[in-house]
């Protein structure tokens, strides 16, 4: 099923990421997503935003809208062309950090959403697609 | 150059003219309601032909970059730096500058109608020159724009971390809107001076106007912790509303040994037991 509306951002600075929040904000509260819901997804939306700029070097956010099965939900795509990660699962392990973070950005992301998708190749890019019913 | 010494030509002898034929085009372009009345632009449009007919007569240039369009650049700068301050439209300053474009040109044609070649070569000069002079302005407004954006970003800064004191002892920070590194820096400061001037024993740090916590904020507020306790005080988070706490949790950030409460009143009420301070309420004799 075609999504019911799709878009793009531009993720590079460090002001992209608070416009990445707000965008996610709106779309979660005008789909009707419950606040703790919102709060969860905007969160995830920081925090992959944050990784695409600092990590990714600059990215980008697609964003769908979609109903399938009979749920409505929100999809966020941030896609970069940066360094890559070379080893996806350590990645995602709790407290492994490349960076002078927590360590918890990623791993902490999966738990807040219902589907997570990392696809990273060294040299190639990231490419993060996460999915949050209502 | 024929070509090139026409353009001069115009600049040195005939800027009485082109001013008026400048204004005219102009003033086409003034709306009633403005930024700038006909008087000034009269003077800003008189002093950039002076100074370009100055430089002119300095002899021929070799381009836009040659050195003796220096004055002119830099009363370009000035004139965009003062029509950036002063709220004008990108367009509005860019008009300045190309706007001359047509009274050149009329003159132009006017005076190499019979060389056609000739002509094509001054149109050419005359577009190079007004189009580097509109870049340069257009540059310079930029600039002067990306100025007014960081001194409000600063003074955001300073505005944003307002530390107060709640009581003998006890200091409080509402923390509002985005947690960045630069804010999250400006705030551990001014609250570790605050604590050493008011020999403050407890702080209060409350988030309730902080809408996303994820783990940089977190970060954030784990090391502005860790300082407060360096210094021998207390810290106490407060406002964290429940679907902020349910984040939290699935973040997986621990708060462990962070003393937390929901509401400022909670943590000024623990605040005040903790440093052995009553609030008596006054009871009818």
């Amino acid at each position: 099923m075609p999504p019911i509306r799709t878009d793009w951002v531009e993720v590079r600075a460090e002001s992209d990421i608070v416009h990445a929040r707000q965008l996610v904000r709106r779309l979660s509260s005008e789909m009707g997503f419950r606040l703790v819901d919102q709060t969860k997804l905007v969160t995830a939306a920081s925090e992959l935003a944050r990784n695409t700029v600092v990590h990714g070097g600059g990215g980008r956010l697609s964003w769908e809208c979609i109903a399938e099965e009979g749920r409505e939900g929100i999809r966020l795509t941030f896609h970069d062309c940066g360094p890559g990660i070379a080893d996806v699962q350590l990645a995602l392990k709790d407290g492994w950090s490349t960076g002078k973070g927590l360590g918890m950005g990623l791993s902490g992301t999966k738990r807040l959403v219902n589907e997570f998708e990392i696809e990273s190749r060294p040299g190639r890019g990231t490419r993060v697609t996460i999915t949050k019913w209502k | 150059m024929l070509a090139q010494s026409g353009l001069t030509d115009l600049l040195r002898n005939q800027t009485k003219q082109l001013h008026a034929q400048w204004m005219a085009e102009l003033a086409a372009g003034l709306r009633a309601d403005s930024r700038i009345g006909a008087t000034e632009l009269s003077e800003q449009t008189g002093e950039f032909l002076r100074i370009l007919s100055e430089a002119a007569r300095e002899g021929v240039w070799d381009g836009p970059q040659s050195p003796q369009l220096r004055p002119v650049l830099s009363f370009l700068d000035e004139v965009s730096r003062s029509r950036a301050i002063r709220g004008f439209t990108p367009e509005e300053t860019a008009t300045f500058v190309f706007s001359l474009k047509r009274p050149v040109f009329d003159h132009l044609r006017r005076r190499f109608e019979a060389d056609p070649k000739t002509l094509a070569d001054a149109l050419w000069t005359a577009t190079e020159l007004i189009d580097s002079l509109g870049i340069h302005t257009f540059k310079a407004y930029q600039r002067t724009r990306e100025e007014v954006i960081n001194r409000q970003r600063t003074e955001m800064l300073e505005l944003s971390t307002p530390v107060v004191k709640l009581w003998e002892g006890i200091l409080a920070l509402p923390m509002i809107g985005t947690v960045d590194s630069a804010r999250a820096q400006t705030v551990m400061e001014s609250l570790l001076e605050r604590i050493i001037e008011t020999g403050s024993t407890i702080a209060i740090i409350d988030i309730t106007g902080v809408p996303t916590v994820d783990t940089l904020v977190a970060q954030h507020l784990l090391k502005t912790v860790a300082a407060i306790r360096l210094m021998g005080a207390e810290c106490i988070i407060s406002g964290i509303r429940p679907q902020i706490a349910q984040t939290i949790v699935q973040l997986g950030i621990t708060l462990e040994g962070v003393t937390t409460r929901a509401t400022l009143a909670d943590a000024l009420a623990l605040a005040l037991r903790r440093s052995g301070q009553t609030i008596a309420g006054t009871r009818p004799s």
